[in-house]
């Protein structure tokens, strides 16, 4: 029995499974960015209009 | 009031003390983790490439499992970094519910994920490697089934924390549920001396020297210290990204942004 897949197999989940856990965070605080510019911009708007 | 006098009312602040409480604070600690994020992502990616170059190239065959025992160099520092995450989240559970501090609550809660991942790859490096070495992908065994609770364990306190929409009161229930699962961090240690087990004992010991050839041992060693780092680089960035969550009304979140932004 070749164990060269075994091998290749389990090295291959666990580079995605680490790799996956390493970028969810970055694409989150990416959305959490967008949020607070998005929050910032409506609280100006609604300043500049009462103003 | 003479100098003396003025030395015993003003005792000066131990320099740990005042470190501890400015990483109480968010921005603070957001700033000055933020320094060691890419530091520990270099080293974790430098000390990697040089276990898994000694593991996958320069380590002979094992006599007896031929070349599937590099499986190992991925699962023995997975499985090490399973326990000694869930422990690491058991002691800040343990201060976070005891003084209440919020950044020690979002590390705790932000361990769990990285603890899972380092679980799901144990048992999966494991078994593709039990496949060529015992002959079955799973057996029922002490080891591998309390290893299987541990990935439930964490999977409870990640689904726990995420059902409460209070943070604090999230991070109380399930810090207490994390403390709780640490009764199964011996039972895994133990499992093989305990009952009897397909799972071979450990060949290393910190005390008792190690029964693996160093030409073996030193990717083993490498991968387990890289492995370390990347917990690092990671549970900060999750910290930090937590923190901005929480914290996303806070003039500070808003600061910190436009100084990024310039």
């Amino acid at each position: 029995m070749s164990h060269t897949p075994f091998i290749i197999g389990a090295y291959s989940i666990g580079a995605v499974v680490l790799l996956w856990c390493a970028v969810a965070p970055l694409i989150r605080k990416k959305s959490i960015t967008r949020d607070i510019r998005r929050l910032v911009q409506i609280e100006e708007r609604s300043r500049d209009t009462n103003t | 009031m003479n100098v003396k006098t003025e030395k015993i009312s003003k005792p000066r602040k131990n320099a740990l003390v005042m470190f501890i409480h400015k990483m109480g604070s968010p921005p603070w600690f957001y700033n000055f983790t933020g320094k060691f994020i890419p530091w520990f992502w270099a080293i974790f990616i430098v000390l990697a490439a040089w276990g898994l170059y000694l593991g996958l190239v320069k380590a002979p065959a094992d006599y007896l499992q031929g070349e599937s025992f590099r499986i190992l160099y991925l699962h023995v520092p997975a499985a090490w970094m399973s326990l000694l995450i869930y422990s690491m989240m058991a002691v800040m559970s343990f201060i976070a519910l005891v003084w209440r501090i919020r950044i020690v609550e979002i590390l705790a809660m932000t361990s769990a994920p990285i603890g899972a991942a380092f679980t799901i790859v144990t048992l999966t490096a494991g078994s593709l490697w039990g496949r060529p070495t015992w002959g079955t992908y799973w057996v029922w065994d002490a080891r591998l089934t309390s290893e299987l609770v541990l990935l439930f364990l964490y999977l409870g306190v990640i689904g726990l924390y995420n059902s409460i929409d209070e943070p604090r009161k999230a991070a109380r229930a399930a810090c207490l549920l994390a403390m709780v699962g640490a009764v199964n961090l011996p039972i895994i240690h133990y499992s093989v001396k305990w009952w009897n087990t397909l799972h071979q004992g450990s060949s290393i010991s910190l005390t008792g020297g190690s029964s693996i050839d160093p030409s073996m041992l030193w990717p083993l060693l490498i991968m387990a210290v890289a492995t370390k780092f990347y917990y690092g680089a990671n549970l900060l960035t999750r910290a930090r990204v937590k923190l901005l969550e929480q914290d996303i009304r806070k003039a500070w979140v808003r600061e910190v942004l436009k100084e990024k932004n310039g």
